[in-house]
């Protein structure tokens, strides 16, 4: 073999504690290494042209670059060497940055330590083969995870690229929480009339499948080809007989439901379809509360349906749809305000949540868009905003900003101001937080044009006082206490991960963090991807995000899943287990071990063998660790490459 | 018949809340949890040990601590939520090492730490159970309107007192209405009556004292249960103070919710103590449990 050794600057990075010179001298002695340099910035063009330069005049057959992260830059490096003809796995990298330079300061040590990583890194070179990935087909349909405003527009986007989509929605129907909201910020336009036209696009488009009142069940595969289980729990009404009459909610005698579409400050019958605008609009029975199935009698709906839908044996089904992508755009819940008890949430009815009041101000809410307090239908004229409830409190391991509190807050100060002329608001805030377009002004407006009287500092408690609630808090910036008598106190709870996304993240085999929240694959550069090929994110399952934001990202996660399916045939990554069938007994033990499910039982001459299942495997190495044959190795990393290795370093 | 338990009485508990005391005394024993008086037990160091010094006042608790330990017993109950500061606070503080051995050297004896410091409220609640305490009522409280008042260190700071909800307790609340008590929502449980500033600044006493008799007054409550002898006193005693600073008229019972307790299950007049608090709850007892208006 010859090697090329290319040891980089990364400007002071590396070289301001390692002596990249005395670094490439000493590469010059390793065993088949013809050559070696350093280089200020080995990523940059002129970087990446002198490794291809040197390539070429020198003949060789194998580059280490000893620099940053491979993170960062092994595949730019890759791509490099390719471009000169060798095979991208020719290639070997140092750390030299994170593992030297950047937590050291002693320039002798550091260099020394560099050296080692170079030895190590040829030791593993000389061993190294050419590996070339296999192709598979692609099926070009994709599934979007949640029917909120992101998955929406995913859908539609991936629809209109002429994607067959599937949309899976737990509740039985689509929309989320913009489908909640009254007016949105910064703007003030009517939610629904902006999203409504969105839905109804979903219901019409002729790519997209809807499955609502559905879960995932289980999800196998890979990129390329997922086989997803989707569960269609019972609605009790025939879908494909129901015509949205409403017929049935008008005759429901079981009245007095908490209504979930309304945030439970209005009542709903136990045969529902949640809002006019449903999509799709079709009722559906909660099983919980209907008569029918609590005391065994009624059958109200049965008989007043005009084309019979309604089906009291219906049990859930499940289908299986067969996708090449999956987008995750499952959203966020709110912050259960009585865990705060000082604040009263749960325990007297009119402190509220921010999106129970936005049923208030909504027309098609349980008021008709009448501000009245859920205590005595009364209308309030003192009302106190409370921002940060569960947002930015470590005490509560809600460290975090729930991002769009603060617009939110803001624009129902304006709303009731509209609504009611002579009432006052109040808002206890810690800092505004508006740094999107038009945001500030919005804020502004809110308090310069509206009156809202912002009140930096934290709210101590909430109590009643008669029929009033009383606000004691502080004013941090006048350095007093204050206390306000309120008709109606309005908790902006922050956001939280989504029930169920820990588990949903475990079925996709993507990572969340300690708050339930999906991972990106990387918070910058790779915003909507995730670290399993094929998934992508999109919307407020990923950390609170506003509507703007949330559609961008789905339409971020669209043209990633559109650049996907652009090719017809997927390249696997070689870098996978493979068995040796003459040394595997068949003992089994990898297949127990393997987390990804990659390995499977085969017969071959009459006898049991391991084999790897090549598009499934995710090159974790656990199963090479396992077998006490030693008969499964991971490619690119076998036991003599790593033995290989930790001899060179012991060497030093 | 539950464990024993060493009992520490705390100093105000053998002098200003003598009917604290006697009624617990005789409230536990009916209900069959045995308390055990610690021998030669002292001060626990009170206010004035911890803002001087923190090795001190964590010796003086610890000695109390120490000498449950040498009775063979694994916990201690007070009546007194400042007391139960100190002592779970020593506990707290001799976790750290160093700090251990600067209070052992104090001591007659080295502490191990193994004692556990509960309120006589958590005893009931949870040696003896809000079940047997219904069981065991002869006369229920029907008719009487009961604000619950637990005063600002009886649940908190939460890490420490590891008990109730820090915000909206409800153990008293459970326990008088297992007694038959109408308990009303008292919005104020946990908000300072003033303490020790009764003493340098009577004004600041008067004003939070007297916003948490206005709510109690405010939701319609005939008495405010309350278990702590510094807010018993404040507002108890310091009522015509309040009213003085505050201009009103309040004339509400502030007693012990053992003595309640004490009512309930028949306990004799003498241990119950009625006598010994300002305003007397006794007629007003007696008008709500009559059913007269
Ligand atoms: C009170 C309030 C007011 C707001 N006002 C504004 C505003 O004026 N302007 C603005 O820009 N933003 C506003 N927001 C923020 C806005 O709600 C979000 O930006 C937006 O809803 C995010 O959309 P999403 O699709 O990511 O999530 P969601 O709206 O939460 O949608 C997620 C969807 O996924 C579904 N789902 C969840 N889990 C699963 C699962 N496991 N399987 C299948 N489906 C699942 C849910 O049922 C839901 O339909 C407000 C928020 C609140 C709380
Ligand atoms: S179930 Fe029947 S009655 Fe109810 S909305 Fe559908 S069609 Fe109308
Ligand atoms: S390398 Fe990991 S994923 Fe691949 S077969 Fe082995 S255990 Fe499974």
């Amino acid at each position: 073999m010859r090697i090329g050794v290319f040891v980089c600057h990364c400007g002071s990075n590396i070289e301001g504690t390692v002596d990249t010179g005395t670094v490439a001298k000493a590469a010059l002695d390793f065993p088949e290494v013809v050559y070696a340099t350093d280089t200020m910035y080995a990523c940059s063009e002129p970087g990446q042209d002198g490794i291809i330069q040197a390539i070429k005049d020198k003949n060789l057959t194998g580059v280490v670059v000893a620099s940053c992260t491979p993170r960062m830059h092994e595949p730019t490096f890759r791509r490099a060497v390719e471009r000169a003809g060798l095979n991208r796995f020719m290639f070997e990298m140092a750390n030299i940055r994170e593992h030297v330079s950047w937590i050291g300061k002693d320039r002798e040590a550091n260099t020394n330590k560099s050296v080692d990583l170079v030895r190590i890194a040829v030791e593993k070179l000389r061993r190294d083969a050419p590996l070339i990935p296999s192709k598979f087909s692609v099926n070009k349909r994709v599934m979007i995870i949640g029917g909120g405003v992101a998955g929406i527009q995913a859908a539609l986007d991936c629809a209109d690229g002429g994607l067959e989509v599937v949309l899976v929605e737990r509740d039985s129907s689509i929309g989320g929480k913009m489908a909640k909201l009254d007016k949105t910020f910064p703007t003030v336009d009517c939610s629904s009339c902006i999203l409504g036209p969105k839905m109804v696009d979903v219901a019409q488009h002729p790519n997209i499948t809807l499955h609502a009142y559905s879960e995932v069940d289980s999800i196998g595969g890979y990129v390329g080809n997922f086989q997803v289980q989707v569960k269609k729990k019972a609605t009790y009404v025939d879908w494909e007989l129901c015509t949205g009459c409403g017929a049935c909610m008008e005759k429901c005698p079981s009245k007095k439901n908490p209504d979930a579409f309304n945030e439970k400050i209005g009542p709903s019958t136990s045969i529902n379809i949640p809002f006019p605008q449903a999509i799709p609009k079709k009722a559906y029975i909660d099983a919980t509360t209907c008569r029918q199935f609590v005391k065994g009698k009624c059958g109200v709906c049965a008989k007043v349906c005009p084309t019979g839908a309604i089906r009291y044996d219906m049990t859930d089904e499940i289908v299986t749809e067969d996708v090449g992508a999956i987008v995750a755009a499952t959203g966020y819940d709110l912050f259960d305000i009585s865990k705060i008890a000082e604040y009263g949430g749960g325990r007297y009815p009119d402190v509220i949540t921010g999106l129970q009041y936005e049923r208030l101000l909504s027309a098609s809410g349980p008021t008709g868009g009448h501000i009245k307090r859920p205590s005595d239908g009364k209308e309030p004229k003192n009302i106190v905003f409370i921002q940060c409830v569960g947002s930015r409190d470590k005490s509560l391991d809600r460290p975090y900003c729930s991002g769009f509190c603060c617009m939110y807050t803001a624009k129902q100060t304006i709303l009731t101001k509209d609504h009611i002329p002579d009432s006052q608001s109040y808002v206890f805030y810690m800092d505004i937080r508006a740094p999107g377009k038009m945001y500030d002004e919005f804020t502004r407006r809110a308090m310069e044009e509206y009156g809202a009287r912002y009140i930096r500092g934290r709210v101590a408690m909430v109590y009643p006082k008669g029929d009033k609630l009383m606000v004691r808090g502080a004013d941090t910036l006048a350095g007093t206490q204050v206390e306000i008598e309120a008709d109606l106190v309005v908790l902006a709870a922050g956001a939280e991960a989504a029930k169920g996304a820990p588990q949903l993240a475990e079925k996709l085999r993507i990572s969340y963090d300690k708050y339930g929240f999906f991972m990106e694959s990387h918070p910058k550069l790779k915003p909507v991807e995730t670290n399993t090929a094929g998934v992508y994110l999109a919307g407020s399952c990923q950390g609170p995000k506003d509507i703007p934001q949330s559609v961008g990202q789905g339409s971020a996660a669209a043209a990633k899943v559109l650049a996907l399916f652009s090719k017809d045939m997927l390249e696997s990554d070689p870098q996978i287990s493979r068995v040796d069938i003459k040394r595997c007994v068949g003992c089994g033990k990898c297949i127990m071990t393997c987390p990804f499910k990659a390995i499977k039982e085969v017969e071959f001459r009459g006898q049991k063998k391991a084999e790897v299942i090549e598009t499934v495997c995710q090159g974790c190495g656990i199963c090479t660790s396992t077998c006490p044959q030693g008969a499964i190795q991971l490619s690119h990393f076998t036991d003599n490459q790593i033995l290989a290795e930790v001899n060179a370093l012991c060497q030093s | 018949m539950s464990e024993a338990i060493a009992y520490y009485p705390g100093c105000s508990g053998l002098g200003t809340s003598k009917e604290y005391d006697t009624s617990t005394r005789a409230v536990c024993a009916a209900l069959g949890l045995s308390l055990v008086d610690i021998p030669d037990w002292s001060c626990c160091g009170s206010t004035p040990a911890h803002t001087k010094d923190h090795t001190l006042s964590a010796a003086l608790s610890a000695r109390n601590l120490q000498l449950v330990s040498g009775m063979g017993l694994k916990a201690a109950a007070t009546p007194c939520p400042s007391c139960l500061t100190n002592l779970r606070t020593a506990n707290h503080r001799i976790e750290a090492a160093p700090f251990k051995a600067k209070v052992d050297k104090l001591l007659d004896e080295p502490y191990g730490g193994d004692v556990n410091a509960i309120s006589v409220l958590q005893a009931l609640v949870e040696n003896i159970g809000v079940e047997t305490i219904a069981s065991a009522v002869r006369t229920p409280l029907k008719g009487l309107k009961v604000a619950c008042y637990y005063g600002c260190i009886m649940n908190r700071p939460p890490e420490l007192m590891a008990f109730d909800d820090c915000e909206n307790p409800m153990a008293m609340d459970n326990i008088l209405a297992a007694l038959g008590a109408e308990v009303v929502p008292f919005p104020l449980k946990v908000e300072c009556c003033g303490a020790s500033y009764g003493i340098p600044r009577p004004d600041v006493t008067a004003a939070l004292s007297g916003k948490l008799l206005e709510a109690a007054v405010g939701v319609g409550a005939d008495m405010v249960a309350v278990a702590c002898p510094l807010c018993q006193m404040n507002l108890d005693l310091r009522q015509g103070q309040v009213n003085r600073a505050m201009g009103t008229h309040y004339r509400i019972p502030v007693p012990y919710f053992t003595q309640l307790m004490g009512v309930a299950l028949n306990i004799p007049d003498g241990e119950i103590g009625f006598g010994k608090l300002n305003v007397d709850p006794r007629p007003v007892l007696s008008k709500a449990l009559s059913g007269a208006d």
